[in-house]
């Protein structure tokens, strides 16, 4: 049954309807501690989706070899030497952003995201399909990261990717670029963005039973947890 | 006293959760019912002792001297993962209910960011052997104290009227920005 599915919808999945940030509450760790701008967001968004991707490719590749006794032991090895790679050529290559973003490089290794997706996706797909599930996956992060760095660059600091485009009479919040402001921005997005949906699902339905005239028994909303 | 200042900070001033964001997922996860806070925080601070012995041990006896620091990823993960695994059959053994209760949380110890962070930041500062045990213990019982905390007001916000789409982890992530900012108090201590 899985098969019928297009590989743009696995794609698509990820980005927002299933946001691997908002709907699933995963990696919530980088995603509050890198996003003190957006250009560190970014960042730290293309480093874990080239490790998201690789990986999906290599453990779907190798899936029916995995004893599935040691599976997640096998899926942190291949995971922690993709982060091995990123961790050293970022120090190579862009030591200030690396340096900026701390021991988060290395981190990525530990970011539920990664290991969800293999146990969740990538174990029990062709490798076409789990890398399109990884980019998919890596660029919803990628919008929360952007979007949630940008507000907070944007309040904190008054700058956007490091331009300044509110004036000088502007107080910044510092509180913004501080622990509590991550907290609080990403939860008002979490919540805002599970409102909508609710919104729109509500929407719809009452949209569906106006159709059919007949009042239809309506379907539960399924309780989305953490 | 050096010791102390080194506990003290782990614990209150740069607590894993509240200012490094270290362990949110288990912090937004478990943190329902302070019952199973508690024993999260405990399990938790098990491993993070015993990663914090090991782990000083392999990278200043082995990854140091014969120069492999490049492999200190994948070696502690490993470290974690087989500390994890160990830790799991024995609560399996001894506590049945606890181990229901913390269903799959306890696996994912292996993905809490707050070890694998201890373990860098110990070989990152260059802590001495006993520095490293104080910092574990004192991470550890911030990381229970933050949840613990987090799970007594969850258990209060059950009876309060919260906006539909905020329940669940949005909420709670607004309740730890007020936490995060109230820790911020602790900054001068130091």
């Amino acid at each position: 049954m899985k098969k019928q599915v297009a590989l743009s919808q696995e794609f698509i999945k990820n980005l927002w309807d299933n946001n691997p940030v908002f709907k699933q509450a995963l990696g919530l760790c980088p995603t509050l501690a890198v996003t003190v701008s957006a250009i560190n967001g970014i960042a730290m968004a293309l480093a874990t989706t080239f490790v998201l991707v690789f990986s999906s490719l290599l453990i779907s590749s190798i899936r029916k070899f995995i004893p599935s006794q040691v599976r997640i032991a096998s899926f942190i090895v291949i995971i922690a030497t993709f982060v091995t790679i990123v961790d050293l050529v970022m120090k190579a290559k862009f030591p200030e952003l690396s340096k900026s973003l701390g021991a988060f490089i290395p981190l990525i290794v530990v970011n539920c995201l990664i290991l969800g997706r293999q146990e969740a996706f990538a174990s029990k797909n062709t490798p076409l399909r789990s890398v399109f599930d990884a980019l998919g996956s890596g660029m919803g992060f990628l919008i929360v990261l952007f979007v949630l760095g940008g507000i907070r660059e944007i309040l904190g600091s008054g700058t956007i990717l490091g331009v300044q485009i509110l004036p000088d009479a502007f107080e910044p919040w510092i509180v913004m670029i501080l622990p509590a402001g991550a907290f609080l921005t990403l939860g008002l997005m979490m919540g805002f963005s599970n409102t909508y949906l609710e919104r729109k699902k509500r929407l719809e339905r009452e949209a569906l039973l106006k159709q059919f005239r007949k009042p239809v028994e309506v379907q539960e909303i399924k309780e989305e947890g953490a | 006293m050096e010791l102390f200042i080194i506990f003290i900070s782990a614990a209150v001033v740069n607590n894993f959760v509240l200012a490094y964001f270290l362990g949110i997922c288990p912090f937004i996860g478990v943190s329902n019912k302070i019952s199973s806070a508690v024993s999260m925080g405990m399990a938790t601070t098990f491993v993070m002792v015993i990663t914090s012995i090991v782990s000083w041990l392999l990278y200043n006896f082995i990854l140091v001297p014969y120069d492999l620091t490049f492999l200190q990823i994948p070696s502690f993960i490993l470290v974690i993962a087989s500390l994890v695994q160990f830790v799991e059959m024995v609560i399996k053994k001894v506590s049945q209910p606890l181990y229901r209760a913390l269903g799959i949380f306890l696996p994912l110890i292996t993905t809490n960011c707050a070890i694998m962070g201890l373990a860098l930041f110990i070989s990152m500062r260059e802590y001495s052997f006993l520095e490293g045990i104080v910092f574990g213990v004192g991470a550890g019982a911030g990381f229970t104290l933050a949840l613990t905390i987090m799970a007594g007001i969850r258990e209060e916000l059950e009876l309060a009227d919260v906006p539909k789409g905020f329940r669940g982890a949005p909420i709670t992530l607004i309740v730890a920005g007020l936490l995060a900012l109230a820790f911020m108090g602790f900054a001068g201590m130091i």
